[in-house]
């Protein structure tokens, strides 16, 4: 029987998982809350200007809420693209597409497989960020209620839960950041030029965000949907960015995605 | 799969934009073959290969491994193993984990013949080490041992005993001739003729992407024919007397003498004449036969002996450049 995409798939982690930019990406995702937190703790202030920032003092559950508005910025593409940009990349590095495209294994399904490894990382950062930040702010601010965006109190164990959701939904759009990682790592055949790509990108799109006469573009550009997740938090809950989010995203993701597998599957394997 | 070649390719081309890497090759390797792929370094071997391998889309031609066509499935490559370049692993990760990981990817019992490919090239007590900080020859074994866990029926290796010195290279070389003996097919390029001329029974000799001979290599010997030469005191007389000889062709120097090419001995008899006729002394005049490796060098380097030869045997004009044509 000839191996799958999950045979891939079990090998890009096992790869990961030896490699030191993994443990890079995860640990600045476990770092940062806690960095955070102690500010938070030692200065005594607090971002009164951003959504749910003068509660991080009331309630712990603020607390990962806010680093995802903060980390949508620059530091969740940047840690998504570390591994998305290189995962293809890497082969290149290392001249060992050859080794592995002469075994028994389709193209498309090392592309699936690398894929399908990105988004698990993608997914361990978001859940490493989101437990860690939880944990180290309800140690600091306590387990409470938290007010909702439409002003609603809202109970802790509810809060908990959609926070959670709200963390889970944020890999709609990091799913399509780590997407456009693979198309540039595919591309450009260098991990570094697709990492810093990747964050260049994402970067203009924001700064596409602040233009004057762009508003109009604003709520389908991708880095609008980096704050979706606030739908889940107002009462009732507004599905309106939730659902644009979806979308908005996959078209990103899609095409990206697409480009990358045609030239995958079509590039020649050759020396330099 | 009975009755088909390990290696069928019917004019394959590679062009690079304007630079044609390879050039309306064919090939046919047999089973039970060592097959020299053979020519200079930038003579497209390692191209050939690639395509072969369905790493690089040919511009045009066909290559069937076994029958089946490598561009459209790496089910092509069922039975077919080998590396191209220096073969290269995941320098963070241990040689026999670089090998289970090569073993995963060709599913069956890849896995089980991790250990015995290990012994087989010698590395089972450097597998635990970092692929990062093996030697050169080191990864060449790896490499063998990668390909022997496909327990191929075809080996393509591509310049394997490169860069390794001499101890190495006479392993390297042993090991090949041990798994040709177990029965395998070997594809091996090389730009090494004494490699070639040790290991294989047929060749491809290439020249700047073209294959400018394809046989055994004892044809090719019978093939090499031969030349004269000529000593004289009065060397330059006599290089003038035999370049305005008719039937003498390829009149040159080399160290103290004068090499030529003659349609028949008649023209040598009719040369000898001539010479004492015009007052130039012979001291010596001697057939010569060419060595392998003579031809080797007119085959890859454009020397028109080989077209010479050909060109006065067909009694055209000697000294225009012909193409060198697949034998």
């Amino acid at each position: 029987m000839n191996p799958g995409v999950l045979t891939i798939y079990r090998w890009e982690l096992r790869k990961l998982r030896a490699q030191k930019r993994t443990y890079l990406g995860l640990g600045a995702a476990a770092i940062v809350p806690i960095i955070f937190v102690v500010a938070l703790v030692t200065q005594g202030g607090q971002p009164n200007d951003v959504a749910f920032g003068r509660y991080l003092h009331d309630t712990g559950l603020a607390v990962p809420l806010v680093l995802l508005l903060f980390g949508s910025v620059w530091m969740f593409p940047l840690i998504t693209a570390l591994v998305a940009g290189d995962i293809v990349a890497a082969e290149d590095r290392h001249d060992t597409l050859k080794t592995i495209l002469t075994r028994s294994v389709e193209r498309q399904q090392v592309f699936a497989g690398k894929a399908l490894a990105t988004f698990t990382y993608a997914v361990l950062v978001i859940a490493i960020t989101g437990a860690v930040a939880l944990v180290a702010g309800i140690l600091a601010s306590g387990f409470n209620s938290i007010v909702s965006l439409s002003g609603t109190r809202v109970s802790a164990t509810e809060g908990l839960g959609l926070v959670g959701l709200s963390l889970f939904f944020y890999l709609v759009p990091i799913l399509a950041i780590a997407s456009i990682g693979l198309l540039l790592s595919t591309v450009f055949r260098n991990s570094a030029a697709a990492i810093v790509g990747t964050l260049m990108f994402s970067l203009l799109v924001q700064l596409i965000g602040i233009l004057p006469g762009l508003g109009a573009l604003h709520p389908y550009l991708l880095s609008t949907q980096f704050s979706a997740w606030q739908g889940f938090l107002r009462s009732p809950i507004d599905w309106t960015p939730v659902i644009r989010a979806l979308w908005v995203c996959a078209l990103y993701a899609a095409p990206a995605l697409f480009v990358a597998i045609l030239v995958f599957l079509r590039r020649d394997v050759a020396g330099d | 799969m009975p009755d088909t070649s390990p290696i069928e390719v019917r004019g394959l081309v590679k062009r690079y934009g304007d630079l044609v890497a390879v050039d309306q090759v064919d090939l046919t390797v047999e089973a039970g073959d060592v097959f020299g792929y053979l020519g200079p370094n930038g003579a497209g071997k390692t191209t050939s290969l690639r395509m072969m391998l369905g790493l690089i889309r040919p511009s045009a031609g066909t290559v069937r491994l076994f029958g089946r066509d490598p561009q459209l499935s790496v089910k092509a490559l069922e039975g077919v193993a080998g590396f191209v370049e220096a073969p290269s692993f995941y320098p963070y990760l241990s040689g026999r984990e670089n090998l289970r990981l090569f073993a995963a990817l060709d599913g069956g019992e890849a896995a089980a013949r991790i250990e015995e490919s290990l012994a087989t090239v010698g590395l089972a007590d450097r597998a635990k080490d970092r692929v990062g900080g093996y030697s050169h020859g080191m990864r060449q074994r790896l490499g063998i041992a990668a390909a022997l866990l496909r327990e191929p029926r075809l080996l393509m290796l591509d310049e394997p005993a490169t860069g390794l010195d001499p101890g190495g290279m006479r392993d390297m070389r042993d090991l090949i001739r041990q798994l040709s003996a177990s029965g395998m097919t070997v594809l091996l390029s090389s730009h090494l003729l004494a490699e070639v001329e040790e290991l294989c029974n047929r060749v491809a000799i290439v020249r700047s992407g073209r294959v400018a001979y394809q046989g055994s290599l004892a044809e090719l010997r019978a093939q090499a024919g031969e030349s004269y030469r000529l000593r004289s005191p009065d060397e330059e007389r006599a290089r003038a007397v035999a370049g305005a000889q008719p039937g003498i062709a390829d009149v040159t120097a080399e160290d103290g003498g004068t090499r030529f090419a003659a349609r028949d001995e008649e023209a040598v008899g009719a040369l000898s004449l001539a010479l004492t006729e015009a007052g130039v002394p012979i001291l010596e005049l001697a057939r010569r036969h060419a060595t392998l490796e003579d031809l080797f060098f007119s085959l890859t380097e454009g020397d028109t002996v080989v077209e010479t030869r050909r060109a006065s045997a067909d009694g055209g004009d000697p000294t225009a450049p012909a193409p060198v044509e697949a034998a």
